[in-house]
């Protein structure tokens, strides 16, 4: 039965508060939700990252569940480990547990430095589910630009400038590398459309192999937002077509949630600092347009409707 | 019971990780050691091993999956060489930073570039700081032996670190000895499990691997360094143990004719038996030297060779491994620091040879012998390096 409201999700929490999260970021939203959904008997695989470092000030841990930290890059190769070791210690009645392995990675850490680590585990058709929290830069070392930085974004390392107009490359299609591994299940997902999500995760858990969820996060400092104005920020990106909510199941794609009215891609940068200096660079919010467009009409979105002045 | 088989140092090492029960092996070929998964892949697919091997996509992978099954609780073992060990490094100090009881076979192998196969032990030493005991091995009989020792060791309450059982590439990897084999039900008494309290574990949830700050890091980092330092009397417990069921001495350090030796080498590894035979021939010329085999390197039993060195007239270190600029191979760099920190007076030399597959004569170590005896009553320390068997 999938979820249909928010009071049906498991109340138990598995993320404690008191962590050193910003006030404001979309991640802790999404690991309430997931590691609510996937119960007690769960390990989490973190790779290095924001989520690591402020759910984990030794002594102090945030989490309920067994967490597990080894390094940036190698967090998919961890989750097969700790998958294998659960595997063969049921095999052997040294355990009598079935035990989610869910790794947890940023966008550097699953779509730059931990990418190889990443189609290992899914080519091998281990049993994990890899959630990517995309804040859509390296965050936690203080805002540089990654391979799924979105074209015309400023970050530190892609200062716009009177030679540059920000990120000059199109976010990587990570999706598009993990389905091209025949992974059991892939997702996109939002924190602002929780029941899509939870819906998602379920499935995800649901198919004894390599799982994906690409979560888009929106960040207060990196994306100079209003610490309010997270989930309404996530909103527009998928409201905009720039982050279409689908699932990969069955080697075909279907879209989970369709949008009738478009807004445009200004309505969703306004908001953010990030793409202040578009504003005034019609260029650039054209070019970003069209890609908007381009996804939309793939996904089947409604017509683009200007905001109301 | 017990039997004999003719075995290589690489499927020793197989033979000895089925009799352990071994849980998890993430592996990934390279030269030399390839055919130590080769044959764990052939055990599992014949149903004469119950573990996973998990064929990762690269060496940082295995021991990472390596490092992640043992925080789950398995027994986990990994095998490299070379580039392979080289490009573990990180996960190697998240491995004994965690104290997650891996144990990892190398093959010892020369590091690009110039790229190349061979044998040399630069690989190791390039690690030798990694925090994780470090054995090697002399024989084919020696890589079995330690890699039965080597859980016990790892998984001690008092220990809780990774082990690297090292051994030459191809000079013992490939080469076939005879192996005295232990019955698998003996190995499996010897090396019968511990569970650890600190594993992930859904009914006693840790967190492991939190960051730490300045206020904790030291003293974590210490705790593992002391653990390291206090091995010792676990490898010597399990060694003699070990001694108990089989009748095989081990010791820290392996002394050959050092007892009376004026002139002593000492060597790590395969060329030990080539220096064995050289000293035979030298004493039965009237020089009496010796050898004393650095079998267990980390930790450095550098209190235990001083006691054997302290009456030699000369000491010779011969190093198969470079240290660019350090005026000096890494095992002199211990072996000096170890004479000053004890105050022993001896004079002592430095030899580099066998790099990348040159091989040690019984000659070259001759060679050796004559210059500590020449040197004897000359300045305490060379000021160069000798480098054996190198054209120039």
């Amino acid at each position: 039965m999938p979820y249909r409201a928010i009071k049906q999700l498991p109340a138990e929490e598995y993320l404690a508060p008191g962590h050193d999260m910003c006030a404001g970021c979309t991640v802790p939203i999404t690991v309430r939700l997931l590691t609510r959904i996937a119960g007690k008997n769960t390990v989490v695989v973190n790779a290095t990252g924001c989520l690591e470092v402020s759910t984990t000030p030794y002594p102090r841990s945030a989490w309920k569940i067994p967490w597990l930290h080894l390094a940036f890059e190698n967090a998919a190769a961890a989750g097969s480990g700790v998958s294998a070791a659960f595997k063969v210690l049921k095999r052997k009645g040294l355990t009598d547990k079935d035990v989610k392995v869910v790794v947890l990675g940023g966008d550097g850490g699953t779509a730059d430095i931990g990418l190889q680590s990443l189609s290992g585990a899914f080519e091998r058709g281990d049993d994990i589910t890899y959630v990517c929290y995309d804040n859509e830069a390296y965050m936690n070392t203080g805002i540089q630009r990654s391979g799924t930085t979105p074209f015309g974004a400023w970050t530190t390392t892609t200062p716009p400038g009177l030679l540059s107009a920000g990120q000059r490359t199109w976010k990587k299609d990570l999706m598009g590398i993990v389905i091209a591994h025949r992974v059991k299940y892939a997702a996109t997902a939002s924190p602002s459309h929780i029941i899509d999500a939870a819906n998602k995760i379920e499935k995800a858990f649901s198919k004894g192999g390599p799982a994906f969820i690409h979560f888009l996060q929106p960040c207060v400092p990196g994306w100079k937002i209003d610490p309010s104005l997270g989930v309404k920020i996530a909103r527009l990106a998928v409201q905009s077509g720039l982050w279409p909510l689908y699932e990969y199941e069955d080697g075909s794609v279907r879209t989970t949630v369709q949008v009738a009215k478009r807004v445009p891609v200004v309505e969703y940068f306004k908001l953010q600092g990030r793409f202040k200096h578009l504003m005034n660079r019609p260029e650039e919010l054209t070019l970003i347009q069209n890609y908007a467009d381009g996804l939309a009409a793939k996904h089947g979105y409604g017509p683009l409707v200007p905001a109301s002045q | 019971m017990t039997s004999r088989l003719g075995l290589s140092g690489n499927t020793a090492a197989a033979y000895a990780v089925r009799q352990l029960d071994v849980d998890v092996v993430p592996v990934y070929p390279i030269t030399p050691s390839t055919t130590i998964m080769e044959t764990l892949a052939q055990y599992a697919a014949d149903g004469r091993m119950d573990a996973e091997i998990i064929t990762v996509e690269s060496e940082h992978s295995a021991i990472s999956a390596a490092a992640a099954a043992s925080a789950a609780g398995a027994r986990t073992f990994t095998s490299t060489s070379s580039q392979g060990l080289l490009y573990m490094h990180e996960v190697l100090y998240v491995t004994s930073g965690l104290r997650l009881p891996v144990v990892m076979a190398v093959a010892n192998r020369a590091i690009s570039a110039p790229i190349n196969i061979w044998n040399d032990q630069s690989d190791v030493f390039a690690e030798r700081d990694t925090g994780w005991i470090q054995i090697h091995a002399e024989s084919v009989q020696d890589v079995y032996d330690r890699m039965v020792q080597a859980y016990r060791i790892a998984e001690d309450s008092r220990v809780r670190l990774p082990v690297m059982v090292n051994y030459d590439g191809f000079v013992l990897s490939h080469a076939h000895g005879p192996v005295t084999i232990v019955a698998d039900e003996e190995v499996a008494h010897f090396a019968r499990r511990v569970a650890s309290p600190f594993r992930l574990d859904p009914d006693s949830p840790i967190s492991l691997g939190a960051i730490v700050w300045p206020d904790h890091y030291f003293e974590v980092k210490y705790q593992a360094a002391r653990a390291l330092e206090d091995s010792r009397r676990v490898i010597d417990e399990v060694q003699n143990d070990f001694r108990g069921m089989t009748g095989r001495k081990y010791e820290l350090l392996r002394p050959y004719m050092a007892e009376d030796a004026d002139f002593l080498l000492l060597a790590i590894g395969s060329v030990c038996g080539t220096i064995k035979t050289a000293a035979r021939k030298m004493r039965s010329e009237g020089l009496k030297v010796g050898l004393i085999g650095l079998d267990v390197y980390r930790p450095f039993p550098g209190k235990e060779l001083m006691r054997l060195i302290g009456g030699a007239k000369a000491v010779g270190v011969l190093d198969k491994a470079f240290l660019p600029g350090s005026m000096a191979g890494p095992a002199y760099t211990d072996v000096t620091s170890a004479l000053c920190r004890y105050g022993v007076n001896v004079p002592v030399h430095d030899f580099v040879a066998g790099i990348g597959g040159r091989d040690i004569k019984v000659e070259d170590v001759q060679t050796m012998y004559r210059v500590l005896e020449k040197a004897k009553d000359n300045a305490r320390f060379d000021r160069e390096i000798h480098y054996v068997g190198l054209r120039r």
